[in-house]
């Protein structure tokens, strides 16, 4: 076992690093957003700042930093700043328990590749999902501005409303794993079955339970087609209307940040995690499964710009009608067949 | 504590359902020390996550501004605290005097697991667990009856014709 | 390290107190349900301290039932008040005192 210090050093360089990692992705995104939204619709996108428009991201971090940062006088103040903050806090923390790789040994050191696990680590990164709705619903409220607030109330009644179906749609694969926690999870989708079809949850039973918690999680990261509030032609610009500079970045970092959440959750819960097809040499043994953790969230992300720039809005009651009284059946549905083929089984 | 205590003295009741939930999350911290992870993780979903979001959204639906204080609220003020807090203060003399009650609990020891907990709610606790399943579902319908619009649920006349 | 029961019950009695004497001075309506929830989040801390300091795991099974009830509660609650503040057009406690409209 290791000794605390060493435990503290090896934490605090995952962290870091891990911390690290998630912003660079969450700028990222937005490239990759532009890139595909622009191919998509026959367009080049940014392709002038370095080489395919790579450097975007940073001359836009730049572009922020230098904006002037108005702060109209019949704001609520304190909830008007803290409440970007609050977004931007609970979208990176559930990256915490998030495992992406097998153990490691690096010298004569060996952790895991995630910063804590815990066992009932699933249900952690549903409540942080949970406390992100008050970001948006201060937000909405500290604006003193009536589109502002109607933006807020709708965001907020639509992620409480598609939490249910998002929690229940993950039910079924606790059940077939056995555990809330996510690295035991991913472990029981390792090997293969029929020799060449992967193990995987979204193969093994729970297809629908997938696309439930697809839709249920574009809806809570209030991405297309469930974007409403904040759309442009609608509420002017929602909740972060009277954001501007920084504070409308953390907000925008916040919703990529949310998006790799859910991609990440989405890959180890029915991609597989971090399994693959592993080749022989040690080095690559360590680095392989994070890259192919890697590419399945890379995977979704794409899809998540992909289903934006294709399918038009939802209109609030239709998006509502649908949480409730589609998803959340089916999903409750998905629970039961599912509790009674392992029931079967056993 | 301090969230509790910051609920009674600010007049705004945004400000009040804050410091709830930051009651909420404190106390989340404190059942995780006693080693309830299961009860930690499901009360900030359920509490701090859900129902302090009910609780915010009507607050702002319902455009509650700071508080008037009438007279009725002062006497109350003036009456109920004193009373109030010397009872509490007996009763936790009581309570602390008894020698079961200065035992240690030992921090970090987690057992809250769920499964042990599914197996108590699911084979000793069964028909509790029904009752409140009942229970919720007849809040739903009452919630939905109570706050919809009285034409909604009120016959139309001209559909009687 | 070890903590003494009696520290968690007097935490959970100040947070109960706090509730009752919310509950008694406070006009708002919706501040008044808060220290509602605020009693029955003490009351959760004592079951849970208990559930610890006897081993016995049924206190947390009570936990969940009891924030089941706070939770229905505080619906039907909140939707009584969002009733009774479309006919009185107030939220003030000391307002609401007419049986009839």
């Amino acid at each position: 076992m290791l000794s605390v210090t060493a435990f503290l050093i090896i934490s605090i360089i995952k962290t870091l690093a891990v911390i690290g990692i998630l912003l660079t992705a969450v700028a990222y995104s937005v490239w990759l957003e532009r890139k595909v939204s622009a191919h998509i619709q026959n367009r080049w996108g940014p392709t002038r700042v370095g080489p395919f428009g790579l450097l975007q991201p940073l001359a836009d971090g730049v572009k922020f930093i230098f904006k002037e940062d108005l702060t109209q006088p019949h704001v609520y103040k304190p909830l008007y700043i803290a409440a970007p903050m609050i977004a931007l806090v609970f979208a990176i923390t559930s990256i915490a328990v998030i495992p992406f790789g097998n153990f490691v040994y690096i010298g004569p050191w060996g952790t895991y590749l995630q910063i804590t696990d815990m066992n009932i680590g699933l249900l952690i990164v549903l409540g942080i999902t949970s406390m992100g709705v008050y970001g948006v619903a201060l937000a909405g409220w500290s604006s003193n501005n009536k589109y502002a607030l109607l933006g807020g109330l709708r965001a907020s009644a639509q992620m409480i409303s598609y939490e249910v179906s998002l929690g229940l749609s993950l039910v079924g694969v606790i059940i077939m794993s056995g555990s809330l926690s996510l690295r035991t999870i991913v472990e029981a989708q390792g090997g293969r079955f029929w020799y060449f079809i992967p193990r995987w949850n979204i193969f093994h039973g729970q297809t629908l339970a997938f696309f439930i918690y697809l839709i249920s999680a574009y809806a809570e990261t209030n991405r297309t087609p469930f974007d409403l509030p904040e759309a442009e032609s609608e509420l002017v610009a929602g909740y972060h209307t009277e954001y501007s500079a920084m504070k409308f970045a953390m907000f925008f970092m916040a919703e990529y940040a949310n998006m790799v959440t859910v991609a990440c959750i989405a890959t180890l819960l029915f991609l597989g995690g971090w399994n693959g097809p592993i080749f022989h040499p040690p080095l690559l043994q360590a680095v392989m499964p994070v890259v192919w953790f890697c590419l399945k969230v890379f995977f979704f992300m794409f899809l998540y710009v992909w289903v934006r720039w294709t399918l038009p809005r939802f209109r609030y009651d239709q998006l509502m009608a649908f949480g409730w009284k589609v998803l959340l059946p089916l999903s409750i549905a998905n629970i039961v067949y599912t509790a009674l083929v392992v029931a079967w089984r056993a | 504590m301090a969230g509790a205590v910051n609920l009674l003295v600010q007049s705004h009741p945004i400000n009040s359902a804050l410091s709830l939930i930051v009651v909420m999350a404190s106390l989340a911290a404190e059942y995780l020390l006693l080693g309830a992870e299961f009860v930690a993780a499901v009360q900030v979903i359920v509490y701090a996550g859900a129902i302090m979001v009910l609780f915010l959204i009507t607050i702002m639906l319902l455009n509650a501004g700071k508080e008037v204080r009438s007279k009725g609220s002062h006497v109350a003020t003036l009456l109920g605290v004193p009373g109030v807090t010397i009872g509490a203060l007996l009763v936790g003399w009581t309570l602390v005097g008894r020698s079961s009650t200065t035992q240690l609990v030992s921090i970090g020891a987690l057992w809250g697991d769920p499964k042990s907990i599914a197996r108590l709610l699911f084979h000793d606790f069964l028909l509790p667990f029904e009752v409140t399943s009942v229970l919720i579902l007849i809040a739903i319908m009452g919630a939905v009856v109570l706050a919809s619009r009285p034409e909604a649920i009120a016959r139309d006349p001209r559909k009687d014709q | 390290m070890e903590i003494p029961l009696s520290y968690y019950l007097v935490l959970s009695g100040i947070l109960f107190t706090c509730g009752v004497l919310g509950f008694l001075i406070k006009r708002n309506i919706i501040t008044i349900f808060m220290s509602i929830e605020l009693m029955l989040n003490g009351v959760n801390l004592s079951f849970v301290a208990y559930a610890a300091h006897w081993h016995a795991l049924s206190g947390q099974v009570f936990v969940f039932f009891v924030m089941v009830v706070a939770a229905a509660e505080s619906a039907v609650g909140l939707a009584i008040i969002i009733a009774v503040y479309r006919t009185r057009e107030t939220l003030n406690v000391d307002q609401v005192n007419l049986l009839k409209l």
